[in-house]
């Protein structure tokens, strides 16, 4: 799937440039994105780092266990097919936690981490397991509730009241998770029968 | 808030030292243990980063979805959403760093507090990039097959994106 989005943001992209007459900007945009490619690497790369480093303190001293205990009972519903006393529901609910906060570079490692454990339990390894694909709906419709960069720049710009956009957010994005979680329970029970 | 969003990253640093410390666990091996890991997740992730934004690039400076948005400006603003606002609502769940930049341009040319500017506010924070985050977490396990996870994940994306036109014309 991630081949054919590849495939036709490229050939979009320069078949267009083409017609309209766009090609030098889209032979500039070709040979600069090496570099935009690089900077973005080097920007999340040192929080990533930081952040294992941290949450491997958290794994063994056993506050990660800890922390997953306490949202198991929730998490445990939306993730039937994985044990309970498994690493990857504390990385979960870590990453859940961090993406409420506004805190999307942070969220990073912890959802990494919890990928790698669900891959160790999963029984194809190249093939998505249900587990995966819940969490990964989970985290991307996860609910915000401190949308960090947005409040920033309407800060920036001098909004007169940054926040009032907080609440139709969450709203916003509590109606995402719901959507997203009941398609995939109801693409799980029938896939079962 | 913004205090708020400040102060959870160190306290929370803090917390986990201190708390792995008074557990008496080596606390520095740790720490580099981790990091060794991270080294490993990141070397993972960089070849589906150039890609991405190799492709996503490509697509933007293509202006196609500006000139081809630009023939349904009529209908759109009869339902009242401005134009301005669509490659917003289409990109996001493909790019986020791409609609933080059209919402910047927004923010200058009508302000943060304008209806487009409260609704591109709304629609920045009401959704991750679910494309590029289902790319950089199934490609750093090696997962090939992805399932029925984008059209979920994407189904998410529309019920909010839905849902935020809606909240915006309630609220504003």
């Amino acid at each position: 799937m991630v081949s054919y989005i590849w495939f036709f943001l490229i050939v979009i992209g320069i078949v267009f440039s083409l017609l309209t007459g766009r090609l030098d900007i889209i032979n500039d945009s070709i040979l600069t994105n090496g570099s935009k490619a690089l900077d973005l690497m080097m920007s999340i790369l040192p929080i990533i780092v930081l952040w294992t480093g941290i949450m491997k303190i958290a794994e063994e001293s056993g506050l990660l266990r800890k922390f997953a205990r306490l949202v198991e009972p929730l998490l445990s519903k939306l993730f039937p097919s994985v044990p309970k006393d498994n690493p990857a529901l504390g990385y979960i609910a870590s990453n859940i936690a961090a993406n409420m906060m506004g805190l999307g570079s942070a969220a990073t490692p912890f959802g990494l981490k919890a990928m790698s454990e669900l891959q160790k339990i999963n029984e194809k390894k190249d093939t998505a397991s249900v587990a995966m694909i819940t969490f990964l709906v989970l985290n991307t419709a996860g609910v915000t509730i401190v949308p960090t960069t947005v409040l920033a720049l309407r800060i920036a710009h001098g909004s007169a009241n940054p926040s009032e956009i907080i609440l139709p957010g969450v709203i916003a994005t509590f109606c995402s998770s719901i959507g997203g979680l009941l398609l995939d329970y109801y693409i799980r029970k029938r896939s079962r029968k | 808030m913004n205090t708020l969003s400040k102060i959870v990253i160190p306290v929370f640093a803090v917390f986990v030292i201190f708390y792995g410390f008074k557990k008496k666990v080596s606390i520095y091996d740790a720490f580099l243990e981790g990091v060794k890991e991270g080294l490993a997740i990141s070397f993972n992730i960089f070849p589906s980063i150039i890609a991405m934004v190799f492709a996503i690039n490509i697509f933007l400076d293509s202006n196609f979805v500006y000139d081809v948005l630009g023939f349904f400006k009529p209908v759109l603003e009869l339902i009242n959403i401005p134009i301005e606002i669509m490659p917003m609502a289409l990109l996001r769940p493909i790019s986020g760093t791409a609609t933080l930049a059209i919402m910047n341009d927004i923010f200058i040319n009508f302000g943060p507090d304008s209806y487009a500017g409260r609704l591109a506010s709304v629609l920045q924070g009401c959704t991750d990039t679910t494309i590029y985050v289902l790319a950089l977490y199934f490609s750093s396990i090696g997962i090939k097959k992805t399932r029925y996870s984008l059209p979920v994940g994407l189904f998410a994306d529309l019920v909010g994106i839905t849902v935020a036109f809606l909240i915006t014309m309630l609220f504003f």
